[in-house]
């Protein structure tokens, strides 16, 4: 076997720490190496083209790359040493760059680490066999989970680009926290007039079957083959009869159901349709609130409904789709800011959320655009915003900005002067993010325009007192740092800017999608900055909120590049594995059944061969994690380029020699 | 007010100095104002908590020891409980009123007397003696009858008892004031 060793400069990201001349030299002295050089920056075009070059002089059959990361340039170099007409498998990378010239300073030292790493990807090629793809076929469908404004966009770009889509939206209506908004920063334009169209075009798109009331159960198998289990919740509504009219909600008695859909803003009845541009508009049994399927006594809803499509008896139902791609857009909460007790701990009735007061503004909302306080429906004249509650927050673990909250608050400060043009506005934040497009220019317009009072500080305390006329009044004490003194505003209500974390059971579903995600419940993107769309598993891709914080067009876009990811994946008529898989050796094999239990992709199956049990690996399914490996009593079932061989081979290499 | 020319100013070794003595990390303060925002003593003070935090931060030492506010600072830790970078703050003022102390820069003479008087009985009968605080007081500082008034009804209320409760193990509280003594000298 020739071998050629290649130990790269990366300009002085190595070189300054690391003799890589000498590395090479070193090199020519291991077994089967024929060749060795330093190059400045291998990955580069003309970097490749020496590899090409040298393969074809000195007739190599293998190439070690000493250089960085596999992650990024491994899918580099086995293209290269393919072009040159090897196998894409004989190539092995030795990581000299975060493995050692990144980490330490000491030449003389990393310059022999480093030969001894090149030592080790040496005498893991000289065991490396040539391997080949699989080819296997793609079910066209992807899955999109969350009907928010990403998942609507990934939806209908991925229909329109032909794809078949599945919707799962764990509420009764698509939408997402968008369409509980009641105006969009920075041109005011209303929310609802600018998100329906889009929400009745996945109901009428033919490409788009969409599970409302649903949540995934499971998923198992693979990129190009997934099988999805969807739990459709009992909505006690059949609602293919179901025709929205209204009727139930009018005459339904049980009329204290905390309405979801307005934040607890007000009251709802227990059978509902959560606002009138919902889709699908159906009505759903809240069976919390619900005397019927509480008491048994009842019914009203089964006696008016013109269509008769009340099912007291319903339950959930599970349905299966193959799907060949997932996109997650599963969004955000807030987090809990009833820890913070200086803000009242959520005992204070005039303190609301952001997302509570959006739903106060809007004309949809339960006090039909007009803003009263919730404690005793009095118009406010001062209203206090408080940016930054819970995010950038150490001392409860969320020390990350929420990202959008400067913008909104800027928008709904602009709204309470418009509603209320007698009102003062006061907003105490800590710095202002104001980075996109005309965004900056937004908040000076808050400032400038409606004289919305920013002060720089923060809030310490929110004590309720009340005033000499009988009404109840809060005292918001805070400090303004540029004035380095402590200043009080008497509100009549005080509107939080909640910091937001992943959608509650986040985590769980990153779990069933086999993706990472991170201890605030954001899912975690293959590259912070050249995948952001892809996940660490093939197939899954992330759009919106999700994936961190970020505002509408920006969930948008990244709902349109999912979609776009989808469609270049569908664009193949075949799909390749990667071979660097489990393969069973048949007359090692004693048919125990270990690896079956562990595999956590249910890649192997038992097989009966002459009459005997054996474990048989499915190619295409397998994702070479080697579980099984470890588990094997017998070393019957071996990772194809990770066998025990090669990695005792690199063991030996740097213990023995 | 006087231009601070920031690279002659800044004293390095006064911020490590501020940061090893109360274990408090000052890089991680953001200037949010909370600390300010809470402080029952603010009205009083002639540099905010939040101010002196940034002088210290920046490594202003004159700033930071020179004010009023280490003196009226209450140690209520309201600062303490409301920062969101978990500094301990009301630690922070405290170390820097003991570095003022020790290098003399005391802004406000009758607290530090104060402080030394309600010590001073401690030391000898085991626990607070507020007669003798005030008699102690008095004489470190001149001051004649000062609150005086207040007399006839923290009599009546009894909370002026004549003679000290002395408690048991005085020896063992005078011991750990000799202890400090000797560890300063």
């Amino acid at each position: 076997m020739k071998i050629g060793v290649f130990v790269c400069h990366c300009g002085s990201n190595i070189e300054a720490t690391v003799d890589t001349a000498a590395v090479a030299k070193m090199a020519l002295g291991y077994p089967d190496v024929a060749f060795a050089t330093d190059s400045m920056y291998t990955c580069s075009e003309p970097g490749q083209e020496g590899i090409v070059q040298a393969i074809r002089e000195h007739g190599l059959d293998g190439v070690v790359v000493a250089s960085c990361s596999p992650r990024m340039h491994e899918p580099t170099f086995r293209r290269t040493v393919e072009r040159a007409g090897l196998n894409r498998y004989m190539f092995e990378m030795a990581n000299i760059r975060e493995h050692v010239s990144w980490i330490g300073k000491d030449r003389e030292a990393n310059t022999n680490k480093a030969a001894e790493l090149v030592r080790l990807a040496v005498e893991k090629l000289r065991r490396d066999r040539p391997l080949h793809a699989k080819q296997f076929d793609v079910t066209k469908r992807v899955l999109v989970i969350g009907g928010g404004v990403a998942g609507i966009q990934a939806a209908l770009d991925a229909a329109e680009g032909g794809v078949e889509v599945v919707m799962v939206e764990r509420e009764s209506t698509i939408g997402g926290k968008m369409a509980k908004l009641d105006k969009t920063f920075p041109t005011i334009d209303c929310s609802s007039c600018v998100l329906s169209p889009k929400m009745v075009d996945v109901a009428q798109n033919p490409n788009i079957t969409l599970y409302a009331y649903a949540e995934v159960e499971s998923i198992s198998g693979f990129v190009g083959n997934f099988t999805v289990t969807i739990r459709r919740k009992a909505t006690y509504v059949d609602w293919s009869l179901c025709t929205g009219c209204g009727s139930c909600t009018e005459k339904c008695p049980s009329r204290h159901t905390p309405d979801a859909f307005n934040e607890k803003v007000g009251e709802t009845t227990a059978i509902n349709i959560p606002f009138p541009q919902a889709i699908p508009k159906k009505a759903v049994i809240n069976a919390e609130h619900c005397r019927k399927l509480k008491s048994g006594k009842c019914g009203v809803c089964a006696k008016v409904c013109p269509t008769g499509a009340i099912r007291y008896d319903m339950q959930d139902e599970l349905v299966t789709e193959q799907v060949g791609a997932i996109i997650a857009a599963t969004g955000y909460d807030f987090m809990d800011w009833t820890v913070l007790g200086e803000y009242g701990g959520g005992r204070l009735p005039d303190v609301v959320t952001s997302l509570q007061y959006e739903r106060m503004m809007s004309a949809s909302g339960p006090t039909g655009g007009h803003i009263h306080r919730p404690s005793d429906g009095r118009e406010p004249k001062k209203v206090v915003f408080i940016q930054c509650v819970g995010s950038r927050d150490r001392s409860i673990d969320r020390p990350y900005c929420s990202g959008f909250c400067c913008m909104y608050t800027a928008k709904q400060a602009i709204l309470t002067r418009d509603h209320i043009p007698d009102s003062q506005a006061f907003v105490f934040y800590m710095d202002i993010r104001a980075p996109g497009k005309m965004y900056d220019e937004f908040t000076r317009r808050a400032i400038e325009e409606y004289g919305v009072n920013y002060v720089r500080g923060r809030v310490s305390a929110i004590q309720p007192a009340m005033r000499p006329d009988g009404s109840m009044g809060y005292i918001v004490r805070g400090a303004d740092t540029l004035l380095g003194q402590q200043v009080e505003v008497d509100a009549d209500l005080v509107v939080l800017a909640v910091g937001i974390e992943g959608s509650r059971g986040a985590g769980h579903l990153a779990e069933t999608l086999r993706i990472s995600y991170d201890k605030y419940g954001f899912f975690m993107e293959r590259h912070v900055k050249l995948a952001p769309v892809e996940t660490n598993t093939a197939g899954v891709y992330l759009a919106g909120v999700c994936q961190g914080a970020k505002d509408i067009p920006a969930s948008v876009a990244q709902g349109s590049a999912a979609a776009a990811k989808v469609l270049s994946l569908f664009s193949k008529p075949k799909l390749e594995n990667d071979p660097q898989i489990s393969v069973v050796d048949i007359k090692r094999c004693v048919g125990c059944g270990k690896c079956i239990r562990v595999c956590p992709y249910q890649a192997i199956k038992e097989t009966v061969i002459r009459g005997e049990t054996k474990a048989e690996v499915v190619e295409t399914v397998c994702q070479g994690c080697g579980l099984c490996t470890a588990t094997c009593p017998q070393g019957a079932i071996q990772v194809a380029h990770f066998t025990d061989n090669q990695i005792l081979a690199e063991v030996n290499a740097l213990c023995l020699s | 007010m006087d231009t601070i020319r920031l690279d002659f100013a800044r004293d390095a070794n006064f911020l490590h100095a501020v940061e090893e003595e109360s274990g408090q990390n000052l890089s991680t303060c953001y200037q949010c104002g909370n600390c300010t925002a809470g402080c029952p003593g603010a009205q009083f003070y002639d540099r905010q908590v939040s101010q002196i935090m940034r002088a210290a931060q920046l490594g202003l030492k004159d700033e930071a020891l020179g004010n009023r506010s280490l003196w009226l600072c209450l140690s209520c830790q309201t600062c303490t409980a409301r920062c969101p970078n978990n500094i301990d703050v009301a630690r922070v003022m405290e170390t820097l009123r003991h570095m003022a102390r020790r290098e003399g820069r005391v802004q406000h003479r009758p607290i530090e007397s104060f402080w030394k008087a309600f010590l001073d009985t401690v030391r000898l009968t085991g626990r607070s003696f507020e007669i003798g605080v005030m008699a102690d007081y008095m004489l470190r500082t001149g001051r004649g009858w000062g609150n005086m008034d207040i007399a006839p009804t923290a009599l009546a209320k009894r909370k002026l008892p004549f003679l000290p409760h002395r408690i048991q193990g005085r020896d063992e509280v005078a011991r750990i004031f000799k202890r400090y003594a000797e560890k300063r000298s």
